[in-house]
């Protein structure tokens, strides 16, 4: 399978020949000293510390605040693989946004047979309490997280979808300034996509999905479980930069289903939340009896069309992992086109066939919890042991419906900073795209997140996984491509 | 501004403030219980403690007082609601959750101050505790520095309205309790002078210089006391204070459009002070005076929670 990895720069030539168009990028890996890269890389961790750019280990006693380790050598999308990859996003995105209020209103697809039944109302992820209410502007799922890996030159595949509270967005930007202050004759070789328009796109699309009857500049705010959750940092990263108020739960108080905040000059009407609070700490009186964190009242206001939630509940049922596996369907069905970005191929346990070939296969499939998350509750056959692979053997007999199954992928990898110079660590992708009802606004650039230690798969941040720069090519930068 | 960000920062100007007074006040007991002639012993620390509203909790400790149980429990103890560690803790915590309102400069003040102070639980000899309170005393010169380069906004003015009110109780506490002790039952105003206690006094407000500059002739109560009430050339006098709640409170009803209750008991609060002479305080008896002043102080601060909805 080595020989089969391919390489963002180098693709399969193991680090002979880049890519075309990749010349640049690959003499800077070559001609800049390793000492030169590990001080500016340095550099650019004491500067996130400082700032405080960390984040909290689930499960850690300890209050401990850690950073997310960060590699100085960017990965690079062309121009032409940008457009391909932001094209798919939108018909992902908006076809996801047409399911959700499809299966909260009139539930064609399911009549249709498209997707079960159960599948969706029997779903831990489905919320019947917001069913037949449509959000403001059909939106639900208006700032999507798609994680994507890469395994060939034009093959890049959808591993997850995040249409809950995606965070990582802090990190693409910060990313960025550092790159710019460290490097800057890379942008000097580049013409490179901007990404520091995020914050000004995410604050037009919370005004523009903000209620009817709302002001001309509605009230937007980013509501925080508060300073102890492990995301807070890009919490008030995002409230600052976007120019609106961080607010905590004790902050709002719902009258009349009406939201309002409290502020030294009095209330003060709330007309948009992008709540990083999960569904069921949103509302005490509507979810969770016991949360502290919510707001109580809030669900009221926002059926009476009073408020609008970022993403809405109930929107997180497009991120277990079995309606995943029927989002290629999903697309068809609403867009009547074929998935311009494809799924990674599952197995989905609940079906006899399925659980046959995954118990058959275990030593060489990943198999995943359906509402798992963060890299957790999850086997990666290859690296595994016997008896992790007995357990999950077990798991599934007990469980079918819990899991799905995948192959192994030759996720793509991209030059790595070691201790032995660069080298080729495997990579995935999570951009970030926001729907407004009209259209779907993908920023150039995203999270790239690595996997640090030579050939693992995992790269997610809790277990040890750190993150690059993702640089997108502007389209007159590049020698135009010779036609097929 | 929500009510929450103002209350949060006008409580970090408190802390801040109240750390900044409890280094100095151990400071300055120590240099009084070491480096003086007659060593000042117990009453110099019963005092410290008693300055600090310490007294009580730290009799429930059952610790005798000696110069570094008590400086242990002044600087680190988390039973005591304000040590200096509890208050570093409390103010970071808030400076945490409304960053945004403060400047980088302004958090990483507060920061180091507190990495300073976290994870150690002795302050050790008395040249370490020396030491480590200097050290703790220049990291919140480091925060008034980042502090006054803020944008004259409602942040910086909830900031300094804390710092002001706890200030003017600070000072207050401090002369009422040097005063009560120096000046033994029977004894006239004026009539004993001990010089290392009212140096104390001043090294705690930092106004040892000030006061011969203010005063040509030589130390006596009297004027140590009318210095730290009256003359608003010291910062850290109550008349100061006063003056600096006063012009606070407007600049934030310019900016918010309002102005309530507690503008108003502020405003009084300042013309008596200007009404007001030592020959008068004293006649009426400074104790009362002080207590009075501190019962005033705590009601304005309960008026300013409630006029900018802090709960």
């Amino acid at each position: 399978m080595a020989d089969r990895i391919f390489d963002e720069i180098w693709g399969h030539s193991r680090g002979r020949t880049p890519r075309p168009g990749f010349e640049s990028i690959a003499r800077w890996i070559r001609e800049t000293p390793k000492k030169e890269l590990q001080r500016r890389q340095d550099s650019a961790e004491a500067a996130f510390r400082q700032l405080g750019i960390t984040f909290n280990v689930y499960g850690d006693e300890e209050e401990a605040e850690r950073i997310i380790p960060f590699d100085i050598v960017p990965r690079v999308f062309t121009a032409n693989e940008w457009e391909t990859l932001s094209e798919g996003l939108a018909q992902r995105v908006t076809a996801l946004n047409m399911f959700l209020e499809d299966v909260y209103g009139d539930r064609k697809i399911l009549a249709d047979g498209i997707v079960p039944t159960d599948l969706v109302l029997g779903n831990p992820g489905f919320t019947p309490v917001v069913n037949g209410h449509r959000p403001p502007h059909g939106v639900y799922a208006h700032i999507c997280g798609i994680d994507m890996v890469r395994t060939g030159p034009d093959e890049f595949l959808v591993l997850e979808d995040n249409a809950r509270t995606p965070s990582g967005v802090s990190y693409m930007l910060e990313n960025r300034e550092a790159m710019l202050r460290l490097c800057p004759e890379l942008f000097e070789i580049f013409e490179v996509e901007p990404v520091d328009r995020y914050p000004d796109a995410l604050r037009e699309m919370m005004q523009s999905v903000a209620p009817e009857g709302a002001s001309s500049e509605p009230c937007c705010v980013l509501l925080t479980p508060g300073h102890f959750n492990s995301a807070f940092y890009e919490h008030s990263f995002l409230a600052d930069n976007v120019g609106i108020e961080l607010v905590e739960a004790a902050d709002l108080v719902v009258d009349d289903d009406i939201v309002w905040m409290r502020t030294i000059e009095g209330r003060k009407r709330v007309d948009v939340i992008y709540r990083r609070i999960d569904d069921d700490f949103l509302d005490p009186l509507v979810f969770r009896p016991d949360s502290m964190l919510g707001v109580p009242g809030l669900m009221a206001a926002y059926f009476a069309g009073n408020v609008t939630l970022i993403n809405a509940p109930g929107g997180g049922i497009s991120d277990d992992k079995a309606i995943y596996s029927y989002m290629p369907e999903i697309v068809k069905y609403y867009s009547g086109e074929d998935a311009k970005l494809p799924n990674v191929e599952t197995w989905r346990c609940r079906e006899a066939d399925a659980l046959q070939y995954t118990l058959d296969n275990l030593a060489d499939l990943v198999v995943k919890k359906v509402d798992g998350s963060g890299g957790y509750g999850m086997l990666v056959g290859p690296t595994s042991t016997s008896e992790e692979i007995e357990e999950f053997r077990a798991a599934l007999k007990d469980n079918p419906d819990g899991y799905i199954a995948q192959p192994t992928l030759a996720l793509s990898t991209v030059p790595t900073l070691t201790d032995k110079g660069t080298r080729g660590r495997h990579v995935d992708f999570r951009p970030f795209c926001l729907s407004d009802g009209d259209k779907v606004t993908t920023v150039p650039g995203g999270l790239t997140r690595v996997a640090l230690r030579e050939g693992s798969l995992v790269v997610n941040s809790s277990q040890g996984g750190g993150t690059k720069d993702s640089l997108v090519l502007r389209p007159d930068s590049e020698q135009p491509e010779l036609p097929d | 501004m929500l009510a929450r960000t103002a209350s949060y920062l006008y409580w970090i100007g408190r802390y801040m403030e109240r750390a900044e007074f409890t280094a100095r006040l151990i400071e300055a007991t120590v240099r009084l219980d070491a480096l003086s002639a007659r060593p000042a012993g117990e009453g110099a620390w019963a005092s410290a403690l008693s300055v600090a509203a310490a007294s009580h909790d730290f009799e429930r400790t059952g610790e005798t007082i000696t110069p570094s149980n008590v400086a242990n429990f002044l600087t680190f103890s988390k039973d005591n609601p304000n040590s200096i560690h509890n208050c570093l803790y409390t103010a970071r915590m808030n400076a945490r959750a409304v960053r945004t309102a403060l400047t980088r400069e302004g958090w990483e003040a507060i920061n180091r101050a507190w990495l300073g102070i976290e994870g150690r639980s002795a302050v050790g000899s008395a040249q370490a505790t020396i030491n480590l309170l200097e050290a703790l005393i220049a990291e919140n010169r480091g925060f008034e520095g980042a502090l006054h380069r803020m944008l004259r906004q409602e942040s910086f003015y909830f900031l300094m309205l804390g710092e002001n009110i706890e200030r003017a109780d600070n000072t207050a506490r401090l002369i009422d309790v040097k005063y009560h002790i120096i000046l033994p039952e029977g004894e006239e105003v004026g009539g004993l002078v001990d010089r290392d206690q009212w140096g104390t006094i001043l090294q705690t407000v930092s106004a040892n210089t000030a006061f011969r500059w203010l005063y040509r002739d030589g130390l006596s109560p009297r004027r140590v006391v009318e210095m730290l009430i009256l003359r608003r050339e010291l910062p850290r006098s109550i008349a100061a204070t006063v003056e600096e709640v006063v012009e606070l409170l407007t600049e934030l009803g310019r900016l918010t459009g309002f102005q309530g209750e507690a503008d108003r008991m502020a405003r009084l609060r300042l013309r008596r002070i200007d009404a007001t002479n030592i020959g008068g305080i004293i006649g009426d008896g400074l104790h009362e005076y002080l207590q009075a002043f501190i019962e005033e102080n705590r009601l304005l601060s309960q008026a300013i929670t409630k006029q900018f909805r802090f709960d």
